[in-house]
């Protein structure tokens, strides 16, 4: 198991008028090359949950193991463990600084203490993986789109070559085919390396095609965990915690429930509309 | 980390302080801190610490939490203290190599680490206990006379109160900024003076950007909903003063005809 989360807690401001438990006795195992999906209403403990994965937060209870050692120890290299464990915050493009994009991406890795060539063989590598047209390498990041900078934010965190990629809502504010692409690149980016992939959504659809695993939180604690379609089969319970499925689980629970013989687990379009193919007999 | 930085932020609790008028909360700290300039003696300042411990008890506000507000004017106090100690001319105390310290150093030193203390924490109460609205609409208010001779009142306070309720937001946008940049490796705390300042460039840049964005938001919103200055310009909750104020602005007579006349007393 590369993460291990063992009954964490977490209290903000502990000690104040204004403390606030954000998570409640997570455990929680994260096994190499997984892409898991992280999904929770807003205030459900998403963001709390991931800042302590690469040190940012520490616990006030509980331990937090990356690769068998304790995060939490006072010798342990947290600067080590921020370059392994690479986290992607929500709106990554409002940490955009440097004169323009490359030497932005180039920041991660400097500060690795790598020599020059390596850092810009990095920077160029990952910009090359999210996809950014060469001819705005030596743009400033300011004058990008929206879509552009998020990737270049995302290239940032990727020069930096971590095994595993945490992404706090990549895909917010974004148009639906800026989403898709970003949410591809992900896919194949989890494919290509092997990296451990963690994705923090507010939305089923989003997540639902991608991920081999879905941990529901809500109130700062975990729902379920489970495989997507284990999990949707809760989709009323789902929507008492202000989520709900993807669309398809609803269109695939009614059909089912006016007579067609349908699987309902069905968890993307593509397996849903073959599913009603086979229902129809058309094969 | 930055949460640290107490003053100037609101903690809210039910207290006889908080709900008082914010003009005599205003008022009140200006006249303790000019207060704290006259005296002359150690009684003025024990009296002083008196006044300030009740006001702190009467808020309700933990006094750590004053204290955590400190920390960052820590090493101003320092400096203050240094200079005094080992700069003052007068009858020598001790001599140790080159530097001496004299008795009249340790006596300003003392005072002036008393004065700035009390100064701070004073203030710290004011915005501890009023909300940043109140407080500017303490200082419209107070300020209205100003108007006679073309000073822009309500555009000031208005200035004001955007500041003042920015910084919270600014605030947790820094520490957002920070963390972002720790998880790419920046290393804030290692390193000499320069290179810290220098590692300070990927929180500012950001920083910045953010809230001229932020500025630029704010004034759209404020035109959609057609402001357009104080002229005209009514109250939701009109300042009224009540009888607790008027006893407190009492009270704050008292303590500066006290303090002043036994903290000018010559022994």
């Amino acid at each position: 198991m590369q993460l291990i989360l063992d009954h964490v807690d977490h209290v903000y401001e502990e000690g104040t008028q204004m403390a606030r438990k954000a998570l409640s006795d997570i455990c929680l195992t994260i096994p190499k090359g997984q892409f898991v999906g992280i999904i929770g209403h807003t205030g459900s403990g998403k963001s709390t949950l991931i800042q302590h994965m690469n040190g940012l937060l520490k616990p006030t209870s509980g331990h937090i193991y990356f690769e068998g050692e304790d995060i939490a120890e006072k010798d342990y290299d947290r600067k080590k463990l921020r370059s392994k464990v690479g986290l992607v915050f929500q709106y990554p493009e409002h940490q955009l600084f440097e004169i323009d994009v490359f030497t932005d991406v180039c920041f991660g890795p400097k500060n690795l203490g790598l020599d020059k060539k390596e850092v810009q063989l990095r920077a160029f590598n990952a910009l090359r993986k999210v996809g950014l047209p060469e001819d705005l390498y030596y743009q400033s990041p300011f004058d990008l789109s929206g879509g552009q900078k998020r990737r270049v934010a995302i290239a940032g965190v990727l020069a930096m070559e971590p095994e595993v990629l945490i992404l706090d809502e990549p895909t917010a504010g974004l148009d639906p085919k800026g989403r898709e692409e970003i949410l591809r690149q992900i896919k194949s980016l989890q494919k290509e390396t092997g990296m451990t992939i963690l994705l923090v959504s507010h939305s089923m659809e989003d997540v639902a095609e991608y991920v081999d695993r879905i941990i529901v939180m809500n109130r700062g604690s975990i729902l379920y965990d489970d495989v997507p379609r284990k999990v949707f089969q809760h989709y009323r319970e789902l929507e008492e915690v202000g989520l709900a499925a993807p669309q398809v689980t609803y269109i695939m629970h009614a059909l089912r429930e006016r007579g067609l013989p349908v699987d309902a687990d069905a968890t993307t379009i593509r397996e849903a509309a073959d599913e009603i193919c086979r229902a129809y007999g058309i094969a | 980390m930055i949460r640290d930085i107490t003053l100037g932020q609101y903690y809210q609790v039910e207290s006889t302080i908080h709900r008082l008028d914010p003009r005599v909360k205003l008022g009140g700290t200006l006249l303790f801190i000019i207060s704290l300039f006259l005296f002359h003696n150690w009684l003025g300042y024990l009296i002083a610490a008196i006044g300030l411990c009740s006001v702190i008890a009467l808020s309700r506000v933990p006094f750590k939490f004053m204290v955590r507000g400190m920390k960052s004017i820590l090493f101003l106090l320092l400096i203050t203290v240094a200079f005094n100690l080992f700069l003052t001319p007068g009858t020598a105390l001790v001599t140790i190599w080159k530097i001496t310290i004299t008795i009249e150093g340790v006596k300003t030193a003392l005072t002036m680490a008393a004065r700035l203390t009390m100064l701070i924490i004073g203030s710290s109460i004011m915005t501890l206990t009023t909300t940043p609205n109140n407080l500017t609409d303490g200082l419209e208010r107070m300020m209205r006379p100003l108007k006679v001779v073309k000073v822009p009142v309500h555009e000031v306070a208005m200035m004001m109160s955007i500041a003042l309720r920015f910084i919270p937001i600014l605030l947790e946008e820094t520490d957002k900024i920070m963390k972002a940049q720790l998880a790419r490796g920046a290393d804030f705390e290692s390193g000499n003076i320069f290179r810290r300042a220098k590692a300070m460039v990927p929180i500012l840049v950001p920083l910045f950007i953010s809230a001229f964005r932020r500025a630029n938001d704010l004034a759209m919103a404020m035109e959609a909903r057609c402001y357009r200055g104080g002229d005209g310009r009514t109250k939701m909750k009109p300042l009224i003063y009540s009888r607790a104020d008027y006893m407190a602005w009492g009270c704050i007579v008292l303590y500066l005809v006290i303090s002043i006349v036994l903290g000018r007393i010559a022994f």
